[in-house]
């Protein structure tokens, strides 16, 4: 579900989607950007946004927070933090320097791949996803896949912005995963 | 500094952060050895003390900016921001930041490479804190520095969570001071706890 559908009684929905900033034809033309960072200029606005995630996961128990290079690393270990998880960092091949596990994904030109520290999670660790945003849905399969390889249990997906037409929900949905985001992409370029 | 010669000796927390750590060795090749933060992350106490330790040092301090670089000042530099009150401004490598950037380029040992941060995102007479989680030559570090001074910001401390012996006795980059949790270790202590 996205946060906004609860209504967003105490306005924090709407000052996170304010703080955010869309950056046209980035990295190529006819992409509209959704860039975090002017977000995390705002601390009310961050906090927020952390707050969002810990209220609607601290009941389930998790174990790990997998948070997807690198800008999942920059939301995952406050939640991490505040829910008494584990952090998993999900890298890029070649940077994590212990025996890793891999997992390749498709793009739109090419595939990629991502990593895992064998051994970070375990059977019975109760894991959510985290990235900033969602598209496809490509890379958070991806991350699902090798959390499920180590016998781990992925509760969850969660990220700030989804783009509703590259249709990652459904693309979770069809591996019977959930998906909690807190805003949807805009289009307009915002004034920052 | 570090922290143990700063108020913090006979911690406790100093020690479990510094156990909590893992060493790689010949990573990335061979005769290095690797201090990986990854299994700090995975020890909930550790991992909010080393937080926690920060955070005591820099509240109230009127910091204003919290700039972590890519990717590991990523993952210890927001929580410090958040605890603090402080905006968190990441600094990456080429062309990852989407909108207008400045760029500053630093000595590797083979080559170069650069560091870049959005343009208004720090304003000039902010007060800034650097986070890494490991310092070694304090060449990213520096470039770091010359980055936020170019905006005009004030480098109030660099701190990571990890300095190798080469700071030690230099324990200022550019003049800006270094603070440091632990020492790196030699030899791996504990594999990955379960």
């Amino acid at each position: 579900m996205s946060a906004g559908e609860n209504g967003d009684p105490d306005g924090r929905i709407n000052g996170i989607k304010s703080a955010l900033r869309v950056i046209p034809n980035f990295p190529k033309p006819g992409i509209m950007f959704q860039d975090i960072t002017t977000l995390l200029l705002d601390p009310k606005a961050f906090k927020d946004t952390i707050d969002l995630f810990v209220e609607h996961y601290k009941h389930e128990s998790i174990s790990v927070i997998a948070g997807i290079e690198a800008r999942g690393f920059i939301f995952g270990p406050s939640i991490a933090l505040a829910i008494g998880a584990k952090f998993v960092p999900l890298r890029k091949p070649k940077k994590l320097p212990g025996e890793v596990i891999s997992e390749k994904y498709i793009l739109e030109y090419g595939s990629d791949c991502l990593e895992m520290h064998v051994g970070a999670v375990k059977s019975g660790d109760r894991a959510l996803v985290v990235d900033d945003l969602i598209a496809t849905g490509g890379t958070i399969c991806a991350a699902i896949n090798l959390l499920e390889r180590a016998g781990a249990e992925v509760v969850g997906c969660a990220s700030v912005i989804e783009v509703p037409d590259l249709k990652g929900r459904e693309r979770l949905k069809s591996h019977g995963k959930e998906l909690y985001v807190l805003v949807e992409s805009q289009f307009e370029p915002t004034t920052q | 500094m570090f922290a143990e010669e700063n108020g913090l000796h006979g911690d406790p927390r100093i020690k479990a952060i510094s156990d909590a750590i893992r060493v790689v060795p010949h990573f990335p090749k061979p005769g290095i050895m690797f201090q990986d933060i990854t299994t700090l992350l995975l020890d909930q106490k550790a991992f909010k003390y080393t937080v926690d330790i920060f955070v005591d040092r820099y509240t109230d301090k009127k910091i204003s900016v919290v700039a972590g670089v890519e990717a590991r000042g990523f993952i210890f530099g927001p929580p410090i921001a958040l605890a603090i009150g402080a905006k968190f401004v990441p600094l990456r490598k080429p062309k990852k930041l989407p909108g207008e950037v400045i760029s500053e380029s630093y000595v590797l040992e083979y080559g170069t490479d650069c560091l870049e941060m959005h343009v208004g995102a720090v304003q000039p007479g902010e007060s800034v804190l650097i986070v890494d989680d490991l310092v070694a030559t304090g060449g990213t570090l520096s470039a770091a520095i010359r980055l936020l001074e170019r905006v005009g910001a004030d480098v109030v401390e660099c701190a990571c969570v990890i300095g190798l012996p080469q700071v030690k006795g230099n324990w200022r980059l550019n003049g800006v001071p270094l603070y440091v949790l632990v020492e790196p270790r030699l030899t791996d202590l504990v594999l990955f706890r379960m």
